[in-house]
């Protein structure tokens, strides 16, 4: 029989299932079943090109046996399916059924039910028709505002997903999630000079999200930089300081520390920050944190993919390494205990340690300060995507820069990328601004793609290497 | 034991027939999909123990239907029940209400077409114990390879069945199975006083069985062992020397150059009048070919049911076709070349580069050879973060890559460095594509020679 709504009247069903992985003998069960629905729509010039919807349902169950761990996922989320999918998982770690075994399982917890109050949340969200013609005002006013313009294109994405999780420790918990994210992107182009500049802006739970974004704001926004870096010279390679603009700066900071601090990369023997705890990895100007409590923030949680609700985690305290984010496999393979930080893409990923909303806390400077102070290096006013190697090596794109000279802003350059080590760039941090602001975005690792919000002050980097031509 | 004695997951005809049930009900005439199944197992090992035992069972399906206005709407669902389908058909029509007036697909006039027979063997599975044996002994060999191998963080082995399907309401059928499997390697060294050195390993086979595991761990010990003489480069041009990995990695970031429907959307650096075009030094040969037998991920049709082709790009330096969708070839007024996704919008995408020297013109500097050449040059192992670091639109790439400082025959490792530079200018810059053509992972490419490169290094 096919399961058709995740309530508490599953109960007994999964209390069965995980009855039967316990006496088999392992040590924990969980079963994470999972209902979505999405859609994205693109606008490119002046048509709607591309609507997408898509739903799907799965389970996904996960078997622990001391350290190991088996993990079987599943779009058959009927009650044979899901019995078979749990015996697959025990037969990877050599299990077998034993019906007559004795079993500590003392049943699930009551429904931890957070979808109550989300009921609504897709019948709610924006219709078809309003996502169109919004994103055909985005397109609209691209062509308004900006020069040489050659490609002008606007996007949303809505996704809706209802989880339910049962583990035999007793979690029991049901929620709603839902994620929007829209934005407006250019190429623009003369003769041999082209510029592609993008926004995006997302949000947890914020069902009038559409109707509330800026989109004369937004087009200005992106008009004007891909107006600044069309001409824009191509910057020299080299070591110079560099001062990083708030909200998506902080995505080196995600990308070159944060992941290093996910008990992931620690059970890898990857992470040089594995025996740092409460020594000094960062310049005493640095805080650091991550959280899944912000209001409407794109990596805001209720509770994680392991049933568990999210803590506010102190990163990085004064420069000193306080704490590591942990989901279940983390806590039993470092011992760093859970943050509520295990998430997942889909039923398709077991649970891992990953980040939600994470930022270098506000310092004492304003941004000018951080500039005067600067007698020659980069202003990196937006950044592109980047990457960190094996061995914590770490570059990033700059979308749009400019030259500081003489603790002034002066001409744009593009080109540039960031390239380093957090171990190396961490103290070289010497000042933080006032003005912290977040950005969201979307975070592929180990358990898939999933949503996150990076976010800084303005931050000045006394030295880093500057990859250019 | 190998065998060709699987059972199909996706039955075409029952697909077909529950289809033109529900579409019937709702009023819809036109409609095509593409369906997929799929079995994997994978395992990864942390120092002899499984980290994680892995499998999955997915289906999925996307439909497309044309509206009374000749309008296309889509949508995809993992459910393949029948009341999952008539959801879809019904999505499907609701989305074609938005469709785009001014560009509509159709049906490929090559969906009926004869497809390429492509004669890969079905292996079957060799079960999850099987790869857990397999890589435990492979992660043992890897680590007792050097003692500054400490640690294989990135390891796999996966095998996998699967299936695909495209059908149309005209009568299209076409329907392929095949079986793969994967090992890789990553090896993380480290010496006293010394930053850690990773590198590794990929090879990919029809079946587990046919795994090539001594060379995975040979290459993986021998790349990594080979990154711990390492020292800072200084930032300057430089001659590089890309192996096939790196250059295909490279010319795959821009095959927006080949893309017809980047073309029509304005993104591409060519344009409609780019055929015949020179866009390279005259004695590079670039074909895309799918069918090509080391391609492990050959499929005989593309998302629209079109046969896969082996197609020429540039021949002599000259651009000669593009990739196109049905959509596309409309538009330029040429055949549909199997390059095609499933959408409302129909994404295009190269298949399996083949990279070759002509056989009419010379190189520049046929002397140039990794192996022989005695000067001072870099050799890019591979590219990294390319996500990141590349513009396609604008032809500009700056990138971080693993490679070697080589001189007189001797390889030191780069410690960290990028490489920047243009497309347009890489490819009118290569002084030799060397004659012997090496099969990977992604392609098919000789040792390629580009001079005047800008590389940033931390000296």
């Amino acid at each position: 029989m096919e399961i058709t709504e995740f309530n508490k009247n599953l109960k007994t069903l999964l209390e069965g299932l995980i009855y039967r992985g316990r006496s088999a003998g392992a040590d924990l069960i969980e079963i994470f079943l999972e209902n979505t629905d999405h859609l994205s729509v693109i606008a490119e010039q002046d048509n709607i090109t591309n609507v997408s919807p898509s739903f799907s349902k799965g389970a996904g169950i996960r078997v622990f046996l001391g350290q190991r761990d088996g993990f079987v996922s599943t779009n058959d989320i009927s009650e044979e399916g899901l019995r078979h999918a749990l015996d697959q998982a025990l037969a990877m770690l050599g299990l077998i059924i034993n019906p007559l075994a004795k079993t500590k399982f003392n049943g699930l917890n009551p429904l931890n039910d957070f979808a109550t109050s989300k009921l609504d949340w897709l019948g709610n969200s924006p219709r078809l028709d309003k996502v169109t013609s919004r994103l055909i005002e985005g397109t609209s006013q691209l062509k308004k505002t900006g020069n040489h313009i050659q490609v002008r294109k606007a996007s949303y994405s809505r996704s809706w997903q209802e989880v339910l999780i049962a583990a035999s420790d007793g979690t029991f918990g049901h929620d709603i999630r839902l994620h929007q994210s829209m934005g407006l992107s250019i190429l623009a182009a003369d003769g041999l000079h082209r510029s592609s500049i993008g926004r995006r802006y997302g949000s947890s739970g914020k069902t009038d999200h559409l109707n509330s974004w800026d989109i004369e704001k937004c087009s200005h926004d992106v008009c004007e930089s891909s107006g600044k870096m069309l001409y824009a010279d191509y910057i020299e390679a080299g070591q110079m300081p560099t001062v990083l603009a708030n909200r998506f700066g902080g995505v080196i900071f995600h990308e070159a520390c944060g992941h290093l601090l996910e008990t992931t990369q620690i059970e890898r023997g990857t992470s040089p920050f594995a025996d740092k705890l409460d020594k000094y990895i960062a310049h005493p100007a640095v805080t650091a944190i991550d959280e899944g409590k912000s209001d409407g923030a794109f990596g805001s949680l209720t509770m994680d993919d392991e049933g568990m609700e999210p803590h506010e985690t102190i990163l990085i305290k004064d420069g000193i390494l306080k704490s590591f984010l942990s989901d279940r496999a983390g806590e039993l393979r470092t011992g760093h205990p859970r943050t509520g930080s295990g998430r997942r893409q889909s039923h398709t990923f077991a649970a891992a340690s990953r980040m939600r909303n994470t930022y270098i806390a506000p310092g004492k400077f304003t941004p000018e300060e951080l500039i005067n102070s600067t007698e020659y290096g980069l202003y990196a006013k937006s950044m592109g995507g980047g990457s960190v190697g094996p061995t914590g090596q770490f570059n990033f794109s700059v979308e749009e820069g400019y030259l500081i000279k003489d603790g002034k802003l002066t001409k744009p350059v593009k080109g540039a990328t960031l390239i380093g080590e957090a171990s190396d760039v961490l103290p070289r941090i010497s000042m933080c601004a006032n003005d912290l602001d977040l950005a969201a975005g979307y975070c592929g690792s180990i358990s898939g793609s999933i949503n996150v919000t990076v976010g800084q002050p303005h931050i000045k980097v006394d030295s880093i290497t500057i990859g250019g031509r | 034991m190998e065998s060709t004695s699987h059972n199909n997951h996706l039955i075409a005809g029952n697909i077909r027939d529950r289809i033109h049930k529900n579409a019937r009900q709702i009023g819809i005439k036109k409609w095509d999909l593409g369906a997929s199944y799929s079995n994997d197992s994978s395992v990864q090992i942390d120092k002899g123990t499984a980290k994680q035992l892995r499998s999955s069972q997915r289906s999925s399906i996307t439909i497309r239907v044309w509206n009374e206005q000749g309008l296309v709407g889509i949508t995809s669902t993992s459910d393949l029940s029948d009341s999952g389908l008539n959801k879809a058909l019904r999505g499907a029509e609701q989305a074609s209400d938005f469709g785009n007036a001014s560009e509509s697909p159709d049906f490929s006039p090559l969906a009926k077409a004869q497809l390429p027979t492509i004669d890969r063997p079905l292996i079957n599975s060799q079960g999850i114990n099987k790869l857990f044996s397999i890589i435990k002994d492979a992660e043992q060999e890897l680590l007792g390879k050097h003692n500054a191998i400490n640690n294989v963080p990135y390891n796999g082995i996966s095998e996998s069945n699967s299936e695909r399907l495209y059908l149309n309401s005209d009568g299209a059928i076409r329907h392929q199975r095949r079986t793969n499997a994967c090992l890789y390697l990553y090896a993380r060294a480290e010496e006293a006083g010394r930053k850690p050195r990773s590198s590794g390993s990929v090879r990919l086979a029809y079946g587990s069985q046919r795994l090539d595991i001594t060379g995975c761990i040979e290459e993986a010990a021998r790349k990594t062992i080979s990154h711990l003489n390492y020292a800072p480069i200084t930032t300057g041009k430089y001659l590089v020397c890309f192996t096939p990995e790196a250059f295909l990695d490279l010319l795959g970031a821009f095959s927006s150059l080949f893309n017809a429907r980047a073309i029509l959307d304005g993104v591409s650096l060519s344009s409609k009048d780019s055929i015949g075009n020179q866009i390279s030094v005259p004695f590079l040969n670039l074909n895309d070919n799918g069918l090509h037998k080391d391609n492990h991920g050959a499929t005989s049709f593309d998302g629209e049911g079109s046969p896969t082709c082996n197609l020429s790009l540039i021949r002599n330096g000259k651009i000669q076709n593009f990739l196109h969708s049905e959509a596309t070839a409309r538009a330029f007024g040429v055949k549909p070349t199997g390059h095609a996704g499933l959408g409302a919008k129909v994404s295009v995408g190269p298949d399996w580069f083949e990279i070759s020297k002509s056989d009419e013109v010379d190189s520049y500097s046929k002397a140039l050879s990794h192996t022989t050449y005695n000067e001072e040059f870099v050799l890019i192992q591979n590219l990294n973060a390319l996500h990141a670091g590349v513009k396609s639109s604008q032809g500009s790439f700056s990138l971080p890559f693993d490679g070697w400082i080589v001189k007189g025959q001797e390889k030191i490792s780069i410690e960290a460095a990028t490489v920047a530079g243009d497309i347009k200018n890489v490819l009118n810059n290569i002084l030799n594509v060397e004659a012997e053509k090496i099969s990977t992972t992604q392609g098919v490419s000789p040792h390629i020679w580009v001079e005047n490169l800008s590389i940033t290094g931390e000296a």
